[in-house]
Order: C-alpha cells, then structure tokens, then sequence
C-alpha cells in the first residue's frame, strides 16, 4: 500500500498536459513573452502564433469558415469552460431582450446548472428538461417546453458524469424552428469524439483546455459567423472585441497544440480508450456482486463509465481507492462539500442510497491495460472491506 | 480533498469493533442511506452494569467510519451514566480533529449512542426515526428538528448557520431552511444572554464589596488605564453603589472636551463587557 504507483482514471475532471503541448508552451513565458496587441515586432508578432492557435482549435471543431481576410473568426479564446457558457447564455439574454425564457437539460454541469438556477433568482424563466433512468433526454417534453419566447436552449453534448451523448443536432434544429438561439457545453466532448461545426445549426458551443491535454485556465467558445453576440466582459480589443483582457499566450497556444493533437488518428485512440473502458466495466461487475452501471450504454463517450456499488459511500470508496494510488470520482455527496448526492443521478431518478456509492472512472489515451488489470484486481477487496462496515444497516 | 488525520485514516483502515454484539442490551441506529450515512450501535453491560462489549456498522464516509471506531473503544467500561454524558466533542478528540464539514459524523455518533442507551432502558429515543422524534422539521431534505438544532448549538456553541450545517448537516442540501435556521439561532442566542447576564449580575452583586471592588480595580487597571494613558490621561475607582461605580478621569481626561464620550463609551462599555450590561459609570 505504500509503495504506490499513480493510476489516473479522473480524466474527465482534468488530464495531464501532453509533453508536447508543454513543448509548444514552453517558449511564451521567460523568452517570448510579449503582449500580442503591441505595435512592436516583439510583441505583435506573438499575434500571427495566436491565430495559428485559432486554427488549430477550428480544424478540431471543424469550424472551417472564413472571413474575407481569409481568417478564422468563429473561435474565441477564454479562461475556461464556465467563462464559456456562462458567456454564451448571457449573450444569448441580451441580444433577445426581448425574450426571456431559457431552456436546459436537468443534468447540465454546474457552469450552465447553476446559471440557471442563479437566472431563476433574477426573474428569467428557466426550463429543465428531464432525463429518464438511464439519463437520455425526454425530447418530447423538450418539445413541448419550446415556444417563441425562448431566447436559448442549452443542452450538454456530453454528460460529465455518466459520459452519455446527446443529440445536440435535434436539438439545435428544434431551437432554430422557435427562433431561439442554441448552445451546447461540449467541454466533455472535443477532442473526445469528432465534432464539424461546417456542418452543424449549433450556434455557440462552449469547450475547456485542460479536458484535452491543455493546461487548466484556458477555453474558448465557436460563435457560428452571423449569430448575434454581446461581450460579456468589457475592455481592450482583444478577440475582435469580443472577449477583452490580454491573452492568455502561453495557454492559447497549447490550447491550439492539443488541438492538433486531439485530431491525430482520433479514432484509432478511441477504439483503445473503449476497448479498456470496456474491460474496466466488465472486470468490476464480473467480480463484484450488486454493481450497476449508470447512464445510456449504446451512447456513451468511449473513455467514461459511472458504476454504482450498493450500500456504501463514494467518499469512503475512493479514500480507500486513493490508498493504492487510484483516482477517481464520485458524485457523492462528502466528496464534493455539498451534502446533497448528485444531481444528474436524482435527475435520472437513482434512489438516493445507490447514488451515494456511485463512482465514475474516466480514461485517457494515456492509460494501460496493466492499470486497468490492477484496478480489477484491488477493487473487490476495497468492496467487500466496506460493505462488512456497512452490513446490517437497514434502508 | 478531504485532510484527513492519521488518527482517522488508522480509525477508517483499520476500524475496531466493526458488526453487531450478540445479545445485545442496547441497539441504536440514527441516519439512514439516503441522507449519505447511517451508523447502528449496540452495546452489551457485564455484571457491574459497565459496557464490556460494543460494535457498529456504518454506511458512510471516511470520517463517518472513524467517528463510529472510535466511539466503540470511548465507550469500553463506561457505565451508562458516565456513557450517556458523552458528546460529539469526546468522540473528535480521541480522532484529533475533524475537518469542519465533517463534524456532524461525531455527532451522529453521539446520537447513535444515546439512542442505543434509550433502547437499553426502554425509552423512546429522541433521535428516533422521521415519524418519531421530538421537536419540528426544519431542515426537511435531512430530517432535522429545531430541537436538535437548538442542541447542537448549545452544546457546540454555535452561532452560524454554517457551522450548524456542519455539525448537523440541516441546510446543507437545498438550503431553503437557511433563514429559519438562523432565526431559530438568533432567538436562541438572544435568550441565552438575557438568562446569563441576569444571573452574571446576581452572582456579581452576591460578592463581599472588598471583592467586587478588587474585581472592578483589575478591570480598570488591565484594560481601561492603557486605554486612557495612550492620550496621556488616566482613572481612579472612588466608590461603588450596587451596579453603579464612580470614578474619577485624571490626566488629559479630566479636561478633556470629550470626557463624557470617554466614560461611556470608553469605560463604561469595557466594564459591561468584562462583568454584566446593567452597570453604570460616574465621573465624580
């Protein structure tokens, strides 16, 4: 138990910057650290490694439209994933003033969940469409939600915790019939799966560095060209006026590397990713009794699973994980500083008793099957230790 | 992250006295799996009436675990009088300490003890389940009372809502209970020091004079001459009456244009502060 080595299986909470990422970085701090906005060569020629980036990120998302200056211009940069949505919804508010009403899924990562609820509080009245047990989306209450007076419908293309895809295109689709303006929280999804913008009717679509193999505090949000937009933070030029505040270079450009990356024989490391994903999820529920997966199995990302061990806590479980070196998450309640178990599962009606030992393990191109063999091997004991703790407590 | 201790890792690894006595005398369970933690105690006493056996099962976090170890060993050889005064506060010391959020698996503990000793004497036990239990529901996403908020509160001298959700975990779910929690508090509080400076002011005056005036000359000389010298003035104790002491401003003080503000605010409030409200200061 001492001697232990690190096995990371929270990677849809964050990854590890990819060497080669941190390679590109590397440059932009002691050396070439000018500011992009300056007349000078020093700094302003940092502006042309800033638009490479953009492109990079754009090819990722396939959000290939030009401007007449031959520029991307659909991608801008920002602090993060929240900086993203929370901007795209507010914009969103002010150029439909005269709407109000918003829509979202019941299982929205907090950066869009909590807006929402913080919107209720200011008087704007917002929707919550509900999920069914394995969390897929009732598109028929979405349905009939929608009217004319909705400024935007936000719905997640991926869920963070069960890892379950959402048809976001449908979506878009019905949004765009009612006038109303669409956009997905797709931090989960890019560099995950393919996505091409070219191609789609999302409108905004928010997505987070440090979930692909970039540092953490760097994001950006895909504006679809013509979609009306109000800057939420106000100041300098920077981002076409559209995001001020001197860039984050360094950020930006491993942001565009990963991006890169990311796009590198995708499907090759998918099919990997799920084929260990797969042998995870078996290896635990093979070996140890009263174990549940969660969430939409047939459509789900290929790296996440969500697996329910009945009758004990998540908190206990991944301290007890941590011992042998094993990261992961829980939605429990103790983990997060909230008493209240997750969301997404109440959302999608899990009794609260099965929700509180809940664990979700998310993968990485980085992770071997020898990590995988020794979870399989170490869990059931960890298991078993805490439900002898737990036995005879009645529901 | 939770930082926890290596008092209540060993507790959680290596947990003592983990299932249920045989024959017990007295079992008692608190919590319940959808709040996130449950702990069942159960006890057996030997001839002399003393706890010789005791074990749990808990469904919970680390912390709940710990708690739950080592309220077993706490209790070892106890007899019920001596358990029954054990508090949440016993059961984090043997631990340590706790982090903050994590306070209200100790005081399950305690509850879990108290009500397994209400089995043993066949008493109904106040920590009871969501139909029995003694006081209202505040804090409906977690079942808990105003009395039990009351109590938790004196105990633990709490005074935010915030700690009561530690302690207690009301109003750490959808928080629509957080007024009423600090309601419930700043009635509470408000109460406890009306009773106490009444009774602070009887005990006062009960004293001999000698030792009601060395009492107000320390005050004075500790906290209200540093004060006053700092402006180059000073203060005599000339005389007390019941609650009112007289006193004499020398120095700048006496010809300052401010003295009265000086007494009141100054002196006055240092001495309501150190011994009861009632008083009153005098310039003579």
């Amino acid at each position: 138990m001492t001697d232990k080595k690190l096995i990371y299986l929270d990677n849809n909470a964050t990854t590890a910057v990819a060497p080669e990422v941190f390679e590109a970085m590397r440059p932009y701090f002691c050396e070439q650290y000018g500011n992009p906005g300056s007349i000078h060569a020093f700094g302003g020629s940092i502006m042309s490694k800033i638009e490479h980036a953009r492109a990079q990120v754009s090819a990722l998302i396939g959000a290939t439209r030009k401007d007449r200056h031959d520029k991307f211009t659909e991608v801008i940069f920002t602090s993060c994933g929240t900086e993203s949505d929370n901007t795209a919804i507010n914009s969103a508010l002010q150029v439909c003033h005269k709407k109000k009403k918003v829509i979202m899924s019941a299982v929205e990562h907090p950066a869009v969940f909590s807006l929402g609820k913080d919107l209720e509080k200011r008087g704007y009245p917002v929707s919550y469409v509900p999920v069914d047990s394995h969390g897929a989306l009732d598109m028929e209450r979405y349905e009939e939600m929608i009217d004319t007076e909705t400024a935007i419908v936000s719905i997640m293309w991926a869920n963070n915790e069960t890892g379950n895809i959402y048809p976001v295109e449908k979506c878009a689709e019905i949004a765009h019939r009612y006038g109303a303006l669409f956009h997905t929280d797709a931090v989960q999804t890019i560099g995950k799966i393919p996505c091409n913008m070219a191609d789609s009717q999302i409108d905004m679509l928010s997505l987070s560095g440090h979930k692909l193999h970039a540092p953490k505090g760097v994001g950006a949000l895909y504006l679809r060209r013509g979609v009306r937009f109000r800057p939420v933070q106000i100041g300098g030029h920077q981002e076409r006026g559209r995001r001020a505040g001197t860039e984050n270079v360094a950020s930006i450009i491993g942001l565009g590397k990963a991006a890169e990356l990311a796009m590198r024989s995708m499907e090759e490391k998918n099919t990997r990713i799920k084929a260990l994903r797969d042998r995870l999820e078996r290896g635990l529920c093979e070996n140890i009794p009263k174990t549940k997966v969660f969430g939409d199995i047939k459509n789900r990302l290929p790296n996440t699973t969500l697996i329910g061990f009945e009758s004990i806590e998540g908190e206990s479980i991944l301290m007890m994980m941590d011992c042998f070196g094993i990261c992961a998450s829980s939605g429990s309640a103790c983990t997060t500083g909230s008493l209240e178990p997750s969301h997404v599962l109440r959302a999608m009606g899990i009794p609260d008793a099965i929700a509180h030992g809940a664990i979700r393990f998310s993968l990485s191109v980085y992770n071997t099957q020898e990590e995988i063999d020794f979870v399989i091997k170490e869990m059931p004991a960890i298991i078993a230790h805490l439900r002898k703790i737990s036995e005879g407590i009645e529901h | 992250m939770w930082d926890y201790n290596d008092k209540v890792m060993d507790h959680f690894l290596h947990p003592r006295n983990v299932g249920e006595v045989k024959d017990a005398d007295g079992v008692g369970q608190v919590g319940n799996m959808s709040c996130g933690d449950a702990l069942k105690l159960s006890f057996k006493l030997d001839k002399d009436g003393r706890i010789c056996e005791a074990k749990f099962q808990t469904f919970g976090c680390a912390s709940a675990i710990a708690s739950s170890s080592a309220l077993t060993e706490l209790i070892q050889g106890m007899t019920l009088d001596e358990a029954e005064k054990i508090t949440n506060k016993d059961i984090v010391n043997i631990l340590g300490d706790l982090p903050e959020a994590k306070l209200h698996c100790s005081v399950m503990g305690m509850e879990a003890l108290q009500a397994a000793i209400a089995n043993y004497r066949g008493e109904e036990s106040e920590h009871g389940s969501e139909d029995n239990h003694v006081g209202r529901i505040v804090c409906k996403c977690f079942s808990v009372t105003d009395t039990k908020i009351r109590k938790t509160a004196i105990n633990n001298n709490l005074h935010t809502v915030e700690e009561i959700t530690d302690y207690c975990k009301a109003g750490g779910a959808c928080g629509s209970c957080l007024e009423e929690i600090q309601d419930i508090l700043d009635g509470l509080w408000k109460e406890k020091k009306t009773e106490s400076t009444s009774s602070k002011q009887a005990e006062f005056l009960s004293l001999p004079l000698i030792q009601r005036v060395l009492k107000v000359q320390e005050i004075i000389d500790s906290e209200v001459k540093p004060m006053l010298e700092q402006d180059g003035g000073g203060i005599d104790l000339i005389d007390m009456k019941d609650n009112v002491v007289f006193v004499k401003l020398t120095g700048h003080c006496a010809s300052c244009p401010s003295a009265g503000v000086t007494l009141k605010s100054g002196v006055e409030a240092v001495l309501k502060d150190c011994l009861f409200p009632e008083i009153v200061v005098e310039n003579v």
